[in-house]
């Protein structure tokens, strides 16, 4: 399930070069280092002090954050992006099983807080120190524990049973009622 | 010491068109602290991706949002194409360009109505909206649809634009610069929105970038980012054209932000579609390697992200949206607090929220035989008809030589 990147330590050149240099040894393998973009894993353990750094720069905001359910538990990707060089430096850290803890960095990135909720409500990811860890993309009566954005979770199959104050939608009454 | 009270609006309020919640904490007429709940529509667009091949999700991606369909998409095959190394047709390029500007203008033109009927100022409602409508027509005239165009694919368009169309975009979109510079004139001129507007819902460019705000909201900040001129993608790189910038961070600056980038839009379009390369419209693409990519693209709102990720096989293993206003709601917590309560409600209209509307629909029945008046297939067949009325040309948006 996980994907076959090339896992290559790229050489570093350019802006996102001086980017990836600026974290020092908080990066552990650089995957690509183009003109425009960049992708490098980080130490889990740093990513506030990675964030912090990063807003710090010169033009940078965070873009957003990815997570995704790969084989070692779930990948937290933050993607930077810097203007007016138009460049997206993308850092992953990994939350590994069985925790699938990482450290928030909404105190330090305000833009951070809203998509660690989200990744928290689809994916299962915990962010330790939050603000405000509520939910904020699934419906309060969505039971605990299960989450859609998972490999292993079916569309159809794992689809949890409607709250009781709600009954399923009549598919097809408008064609049956419009036949004479 | 005064007492706390909240304030409810929403989730279903007659003030917005969307579902959204917003809980104000007042203390007497002050706002001081404001919580948002969203999510009342969340569709699952990105767990239906996955199971999609890449060519499907165009199509799919581009119901995410009605006003923003062809942003989407674009986003979306710019990740897909860098991951393929794609060389897209000049054409194409042009193409994508003259979609997504009038999309830009067209939903520029709609907030200005909806910002002008939040302040009962209903005269602009109308006028925004009545000259909206050219731009709604010349863009079914080039794609067959108001909305949800299906033009972009990897590697180009699906679908060419003839001279003729070109010709009927470019002299459409002049004869809107009156009546566009009629409607700026009558915002910013007044004497009225300039006490209902200035200093109102200030959101400070320090607080602009904590927030990642984008587009319009953080261009009404000054700060000046826009994916157009940072990551030119398209033909932005080789037409003219300025990102339009405000100080303030009020409401009055992102209204003069919107209002002046509808003439860069229209200024892009009459550009692209008198210099519009000749030659293919796609490239051929073979396969998607593994990899990774990330597309973004400045959609009406700000800044639209897509982040893909391929193994190699014809569907995406991942794919990440993120709308402008995922970024640009949570700016209320800078913006709102400290205002009064009737400002609250022009301050969360201006940042254009935008909660992916376009899943509903309403079937109006025969009160006696309890039929639908339309069926589904009717309904499509209205819809041909009248794109077919205005390729004709019987209906044209501003017919030449009248009064629009």
């Amino acid at each position: 399930m996980t994907v076959a990147t090339t896992e290559t330590q790229a050489p570093l050149k350019g802006f996102v070069g001086e980017v990836l240099g600026a974290l020092g040894s908080a990066v552990t393998e650089v995957h690509q280092c183009g003109d425009r973009r960049g992708i490098a894993r980080i130490d889990p353990a740093r990513t506030v002090e990675v964030a912090g750094k990063m807003l710090a720069m010169e033009g940078s905001r965070l873009g957003t954050c990815t997570g995704i359910d790969v084989r070692d538990g779930i990948d937290v990707l933050y993607h930077w992006c810097f203007e007016p060089a138009g460049v997206v430096v993308t850092l992953k850290a990994l939350a590994a099983r069985p925790e699938l803890a990482i450290d928030s960095i909404a105190n330090v990135v305000l833009a951070g807080n809203w998509i660690e909720r989200e990744m928290h409500d689809l994916l299962g990811a915990t962010f330790r120190n939050h603000p405000d860890m509520r939910r904020l993309i699934l419906d309060d009566s969505w039971p605990e524990g299960v989450y859609p954005l998972r490999k292993d979770f079916d569309q159809v199959a794992d689809r949890p049973p409607l709250p009781p104050n709600m009954s399923p939608p009549d598919v097809g009454a408008e064609e049956r009622r419009a036949e004479p | 010491m005064s007492r706390r009270t909240v304030i409810n609006i929403g989730p279903y309020h007659p003030l917005q068109e969307e579902a959204e919640f917003f809980q104000l904490y007042v203390e007497g007429e002050t706002v001081v602290d404001v919580d948002v709940r969203i999510s009342y529509n969340h569709r699952g667009i990105e767990k239906i991706d996955e199971s999609k091949t890449f060519d499907q999700v165009p199509f799919v991606v581009e119901r995410v949002c009605g006003i923003c369909s062809a942003s989407h998409p674009l986003a979306y095959v710019q990740a897909v194409e860098e991951i393929a190394q794609v060389e897209v047709p000049e054409r194409a390029l042009y193409l994508r360009t003259i979609v997504n500007e009038l999309e830009r203008l067209h939903s520029h033109m709609l907030w200005v109505g909806l910002a002008g009927h939040f302040l009962g100022y209903n005269t602009v409602f109308m006028w925004a909206w009545k000259y909206r409508e050219p731009v709604m027509d010349i863009l079914e005239i080039a794609t067959g649809s108001r909305v949800t165009y299906a033009n972009c694919k990897i590697g180009g368009v699906r679908r060419d634009m003839t001279d003729e169309q070109l010709k009927e975009i470019g002299r459409v979109c002049g004869e809107l610069v009156g009546p566009l510079e009629m409607l700026t004139k009558a915002v910013l001129d007044d004497p009225v929105l300039h006490a209902r507007l200035k200093n109102v819902g200030i959101l400070t460019p320090e607080a602009a970038k904590a927030y990642g705000a984008l587009g319009p909201t953080a261009r009404g900040s000054g700060l000046p980012i826009d994916v157009r001129r940072d990551d030119p993608y398209a033909a932005y790189d080789r037409v003219d054209w300025d990102v339009v910038t405000a100080p303030g961070g009020d409401v009055f600056g992102k209204a003069v932000v919107r209002l002046l980038e509808c003439f860069e839009a229209i200024k892009i379009i009459k550009q692209c579609a008198k210099d519009m390369p000749p030659g293919e419209i796609d490239a051929k693409v073979e396969e998607i390697p593994p990899g990774e990519g990330v597309g973004h693209v400045e959609a009406p709102r700000g800044e639209t992200l897509h982040y893909v990720r391929s193994d190699g096989s014809n569907r995406p293993v991942r794919h990440k949206i993120r709308a402008p206003s995922f970024n640009n709601i949570p700016t209320f917590k800078a913006s709102c607090i400290g205002l009064q309560i009737p400002d609250v409600a022009i301050t969360l209209a201006s940042v254009d929220p935008c909660y992916s509307c376009t899943e509903r629909m309403c079937a109006v029945v025969d009160a006696d035989t309890h039929k639908p008046m339309y069926t589904f297939a009717d309904l499509v067949r209205l819809s041909q008809l009248k794109t077919e009325k205005l390729l004709k040309g019987s209906h044209r948006p501003f017919p030449p030589g009248g009064k629009p």
